[in-house]
């Protein structure tokens, strides 16, 4: 949560973003985010962003359930509450199976997505800040962090060498706040007014 | 860029030594069993189980094709290489059908004795579809409609690369292809998927039936015809061919070996399930030999090879895009569906397990018979179908 300096370039185009990604690791600028109206295959390479753990938490997830379904409903018919059902044994694996990977589809699943909104930092009422109204509709957005050493005039030619457009400076809250959009932030009213001006 | 392949002489050599080997054990166990039970059972086995899995390449290009697949078409010449192995694989299939119809092997299809069905009302029942009548009709429409269709897609295909590149000739080339893919894709639901693995395979066992078998015949031969064209893509790019394949295309058909691993198994746990539940004297008698009998170890070793094996080792991303780790588990998969089908035949037919040592050698030369095809017909087209329009599409491909 703190308050940072931005250098913010629209693109028109991913064919001319993707040199220009590659081009701002080169360089040695801090890339904040690139905003993108769908989703841009081996973006994130050329980014250089790890790989992501979320397959890694999904097969726990999955190993979990696949454990709370088996375990769970040998206690029920062996300890709990043992039944003769149709003269089938009180461990009759086959019919468990289908539960067992309902469960264990369902932990995947469920488990995931609230992993994926974790870590994207997505939630009912968490807010961020929003660099250009047209980031994620038709328009490629890059965001480059300024800190010390970077100078902003230097970003910004440089952003205009790789093919950027309306290049801005802007200094915004980095990280995510909780908050409503229609009370404390009108981003897109405010956003096409700045645009605009 | 090398497109045109040349048959190395050390696959040549190997095609061979594995032919002479399989031939071999052909004539060691006419000796051995005296052309009793097992030589016929051994060759039923093989024969379909790799006519199957070379007409899977076939089902791979009406599949992508029908689906507007694009990444497929820089390998695309692989997977039709090994579907012209279907013709000849056909005809030692068709040979060996009929001498167990036509020479009285009751002891593989007992439902071929009139006699025999006159008095048990069970197959009495099935008389009007089991007969040798309809088995040699079905058979012999069935192999001929597959040769039809796979020898026109290639022949297609290869007359497309003297087209010349424009966008009449692109709509022409995708437009005739779906037609005749679309085409194929019926008759192969209607075979493969439905009646072909009922008469070859399902009536060993004639007093039992699953309408899984079919399905699940289906997705044993496909992940290993799968594993088959990885195989050969493997092995063209190591010597230095198909240029524009990347570990791209290597991770789409890693994804195909896993998921349809996890089909494969959906179906083995789905023909079982229903069977143990209702546990019906008819049904259950399927499953007695393969489960509680002498064929317990095979049954479940098959889902630890088929199953436990491919989802462990292909669920990391890493391995879907490592040539060798593709190999590897490509021929284990291979191997695993050849188990497969040699419990799918063997319980109903030569009743005890003994070591596989004469099908084992019978695959080996069906292996050989299938590299010495492939390869020659890899050499009779350029690797790359320069006219198809999706070219690009799977050059520039991205997981």
């Amino acid at each position: 949560m703190a308050v940072k300096k931005f250098v913010v370039g629209l693109f028109d185009d991913e064919a001319v973003l993707f040199p220009a990604v590659k081009k701002v690791r080169t360089a040695g600028y801090k890339l904040h985010d690139v905003y993108t109206p769908f989703p841009v295959h081996g973006l994130d390479h050329a980014m250089g962003l790890r790989e992501t753990s979320l397959h890694t938490a999904g097969f726990i997830y999955g190993i979990t359930g696949t454990t709370t379904a088996l375990s769970f409903m040998s206690w029920v018919f062996n300890v709990d509450w043992p039944l003769n059902i149709g003269g089938k044994p009180h461990f009759p694996l086959p019919a468990f199976i289908p539960i067992t990977f309902e469960l264990t589809v369902l932990f995947a699943a469920v488990g995931m997505v609230m992993t994926f909104c974790w870590l994207c930092q997505m939630m009912p009422g968490v807010k961020k800040h929003i660099f250009h109204p047209r980031q994620t509709d038709d328009k490629f957005v890059m965001v480059i962090e300024l800190t010390e050493k970077t100078n902003a005039e230097e970003v910004k030619s440089f952003l205009t060498a790789a093919g950027a457009h309306d290049i801005n400076e802007q200094k915004a809250e980095a990280g995510w706040w909780f908050g409503r959009f229609d009370k404390d932030d009108e981003p897109y009213l405010r956003k096409i007014q700045t645009a605009n001006a | 860029m090398k497109d045109q392949f040349v048959v190395p002489a050390r696959l040549k050599k190997t095609s061979f030594v594995l032919m002479g080997v399989g031939l071999l054990t052909l004539l060691i166990g006419l000796i051995a069993f005296k052309g009793e039970t097992r030589f016929w059972a051994g060759l039923l086995q093989n024969s379909s189980f790799f006519l199957l899995i070379t007409l899977a390449s076939t089902f791979f290009i009406a599949a992508t094709t029908l689906a507007q697949g694009g990444w497929q078409i820089a390998f695309r010449r692989v997977p039709e290489a090994i579907s012209m192995a279907v013709p000849v694989l056909a005809v030692i299939l068709f040979l060996v059908v009929m001498i167990l119809i036509f020479g009285g092997r009751e002891d593989i299809y007992h439902w071929i004795n009139a006699e025999h069905v006159a008095h048990d009302p069970i197959l009495s029942w099935k008389k009007a579809f089991l007969n040798k009548g309809f088995f040699t009709i079905a058979t012999v429409i069935t192999l001929a409609l597959w040769i039809i269709f796979t020898i026109r897609i290639r022949k297609m295909s290869i007359q497309e690369d003297s087209w010349d590149m424009s966008r009449e000739t692109g709509r022409k080339i995708l437009w005739r292809n779906t037609v005749v893919c679309g085409g194929f894709m019926a008759i192969f639901v209607l075979s493969v998927g439905s009646t072909t693995p009922w008469i070859w395979l399902m009536s060993i066992d004639a007093h039992w039936f699953s309408t899984m078998y079919s399905w699940y015949t289906f997705a044993s031969t496909w992940v290993s015809g799968v594993a088959l064209i990885a195989l050969f893509v493997v092995y063209l790019k190591r010597h230095g061919y198909l240029t524009f394949v990347t570990e791209e295309h290597l991770h789409d058909l890693g994804k195909f070996l896993f998921a349809f691993s996890i089909f494969w198994t959906y179906l083995w746990f789905s023909q079982y399930m229903l069977i143990w539940y209702a546990n019906m004297p008819e049904e259950t008698e399927y499953f007695q030999p393969r489960v509680w009998g002498e064929w317990r170890p095979i049954f479940f070793l098959n889902l630890l090879i088929n199953f436990i094996t491919p989802l462990l080792f292909l669920m990391k991303r890493d391995t879907k895009r490592n040539y060798t780790a593709i190999v590897f588990i490509a021929i284990v998969i291979i191997f695993g569906h050849w188990l497969d089908f040699w419990q799918m035949v063997y319980p109903g037919t030569v009743k005890h397990l003994s070591f596989p040592w004469y099908e084992f050698g019978l695959g080996l030369g069906f292996v050989g018979l299938i590299i010495f095809l492939v390869s020659n017909q890899l050499t009779k087209a350029p690797l790359v179908p320069k006219n198809h329009p999706y070219l690009k599409e799977s050059i520039v491909h991205h997981t």
